[in-house]
């Protein structure tokens, strides 16, 4: 211990501090550039329009001093009906996350333990369908799906009607179904024992028991994974709702903020608003930050 | 599975009051009943699903087909009528937009791609390490991956003004010899400035695919590389880029499709100008489909992207099946 043996095993050792200095040093200058956007954001949001534009020029304009005041959350409010829009993103994409979890398991389920005709043409047309971008098919679908009809009351009287602009099953029903989703469950569900089956079809389980009973509670970690994956681009819709819905208290929260861009920009209040629409899922990425990084994993795994 | 006696009979396949066969008989026949009724179930339960796909993927897609050879309008009181192939000529003989969206299209693919799967790598090389707070950094390079897209975009337009964050950081970096420019009303750096953002919002994702690729790379290999006295240089270019051919091509397969679907930056950031320097297919096909009502034109460009997105698709299978 106290005699220095040779200088090699030193030297080595004097390497590998080095080394880890240096990527310490590398990790914080990229941490610094991956959140001073976002730390100017919230910062921002609390200061007067004036306040801002003054303390761009100095180190001021990270750090909440000054004027500091809810003043442009409150202003949010008051020029749109942010909590309507919020509203309107969650019931959006609990529904989507919620459905889709349901219709794309029950897919899963049968795609990998049950024997039906076309089965496995079934499954190889759902990986193939895999490679078509949303944003391939999002003009023809406009089309599409201003011509599908609807049920409507008028007066209490059901009647036909067409055309699913402006309404919440638009921005809800195309995307429950989800080939990737059905994939990930379809490969979980697989690793599951099949003996369990035939057991509970000895006692005389039908097939939607065991789907519901023995194999969804087993298959926790697939449940989460699918939601996570499904949850950030239900909460960001964007390209979508621009289009199918023009009326204001149907809109989600991505597209209400150009309500903010008619005349002179209120940046402090835009501030506000984008601040508002990201610390909710900020707050559940990072207290979910370990399952969420081993779902974004997992949807690499395939490759 | 075959063998009837070796699939259970459920006991309600034959019930009391059943027409009662010979014993062998009447297990084949339950056997044939339960697989017809798993049959009708197995397809029960995948329905739901596959009519949704049908509805929302298969028919939009065959659409998207169908109306480009058409002159289909969003709101008209006539029926689409067939043109032919006059949306495609159309497009590369007399829309000169078109052609500087595609342009733009792959300029900003052939920046993003390489830099963005590049700087990934990086990253995850440097948090793949075993020091002590290096969760923390995965946490923070992964952040403006869960912010909206559109939340970054409009940020990031805020501080692209000419009395923005950008201009003044570069000015102190430079002592004050820089002068302030409106990075998106200037032609020549509108795009590059997107660019920018569009990697600095979605280099944090790869980074997680090249990690869950780094750590599926036995630690053993880098053992006996070290025995046998090899550098971190070339530990990294014999054992780690090799072990990493197939998360390679998943990265720059998924990358190129994002980056070719360019459009939300686009529309929220500079509506495709200034002159056109930032449009893309996308966002020309929004422009023309939707806004401008021109669904058969509008699909035309959709399917174009389509194609250049498929051929991507098939040169990755061809890649990974040399492998294999």
């Amino acid at each position: 211990m106290t005699t220095p043996r040779t200088a090699a095993p030193l030297a080595e050792h004097d390497v590998r501090r080095r080394r880890k200095v240096w990527s310490y040093a590398a990790m914080s200058v990229l941490a610094v550039i991956f959140l001073f956007p976002l730390v100017f954001m919230l910062v921002s949001s609390l200061k007067p329009d004036s306040q801002i534009l003054s303390d761009i020029g100095s180190p001021q304009a990270f750090l909440p001093v000054g004027d500091i005041s809810l003043d442009n959350y409150f202003g949010v409010f008051d020029r749109v009906p942010v909590s309507r829009f919020l509203f309107n993103s969650v019931l959006v994409t609990v529904l989507t996350v919620g459905l889709g979890l349901i219709v794309n398991s029950m897919a899963g389920f049968a795609l990998s333990r049950m024997r039906w005709k076309g089965r496995s043409l079934v499954l190889s047309l759902v990986i193939a369908t895999l490679i078509v971008p949303f944003e391939t098919i999002a003009v023809p679908m406009v089309y599409w799906v201003s011509k599908l009809p609807t049920l409507v009351l008028e007066g209490g009287v059901p009647k036909y009607d067409f055309g699913w602009l402006n309404s919440y099953h638009v921005q809800i029903v195309p995307f429950i179904a989800n080939a990737f989703a059905i994939f990930l469950f379809t490969q979980y569900f697989s690793t599951i024992p099949k003996s369990l089956d035939e057991a509970a079809r000895i006692d005389g389980a039908g097939w939607f028991t065991i789907y519901r009973r023995i194999v969804a509670p087993l298959a926790g970690p697939a449940f989460a994974t699918v939601a996570i994956l499904t949850f950030l681009p239900a909460w960001n819709q964007y390209l979508w709702p621009l289009m199918v819905v023009q009326q204001e208290d149907l809109r989600p929260v991505m597209v209400g903020m150009q309500y903010f861009f008619q005349l002179n920009t209120a940046w402090g209040e835009v501030m506000a608003y984008t601040s508002l629409i990201t610390i909710p899922v900020l707050v559940v990425f990072l207290s979910f930050q370990r399952a969420f990084v081993s779902s974004v994993a997992a949807s690499g795994v395939k490759g | 599975m075959t063998t009837p006696t070796s699939t259970p009979v459920p006991p309600h396949a034959s019930r009391p009051g059943d027409r009662a066969p010979a014993a062998a008989a009447g297990r084949r026949h339950g056997t044939r009943a339960a697989r017809r009724r798993e049959g009708r179930a197995g397809f029960g339960m995948a329905a739901p699903a596959l009519v949704l796909l049908l509805l929302f993927l298969v028919i939009p897609v065959l659409l998207a087909f169908g109306l480009s050879f058409t002159n289909a309008r969003l709101i008209s009181p006539n029926p689409p009528r067939f043109v032919g192939l006059d949306n495609f000529l159309r497009a590369f003989t007399a829309d000169p937009v078109f052609l500087r969206s595609m342009l733009n299209t792959f300029v900003f693919a052939a920046v993003v791609v390489p830099v963005q799967a590049a700087l990934g790598l990086l990253l995850a090389v440097l948090v793949n390490q075993k020091i002590r707070g290096v969760t923390a950094f995965r946490v923070i390079f992964f952040i403006p991956v869960v912010t909206s897209i559109v939340v970054v975009s409009i940020l990031w337009r805020f501080m692209y003004q000419e009395n923005g964050l950008i201009n003044s950081m570069i000015d102190t970096i430079t002592f004050g010899a820089w002068q302030g420019m409106a990075w998106l009303n200037d032609p020549s750096t509108a795009l590059g400035a997107i660019i920018v953002l569009s990697i600095w919002q979605a280099v944090g994702f790869h980074m997680l695919i090249w990690l869950s690729g780094l750590q599926t790379i036995p630690e053993a290999l880098y053992e006996a590389a070290r025995m046998d006295g090899a550098t971190p240089r070339q530990q990294f270019a014999n054992v780690t880029w090799p072990g990493l051919h197939s998360t390679m091509v998943f990265v720059l397969v998924t990358i190129t499709i994002a980056a070719l679907g360019l459009f939300v930056q686009v529309d929220v950031m500079t509506q495709g100008g200034p002159v056109n320097s930032t449009s893309t297919l996308v966002y020309h096909a929004v422009r023309k489909g939707y806004r401008e009502l021109e669904t058969g034109y509008g699909a035309t460009i959709s399917l174009i992207f389509f194609v250049l997105v498929l051929i991507i698709a098939l040169v990755q299978r061809h890649l990974t099946r040399d492998k294999d």
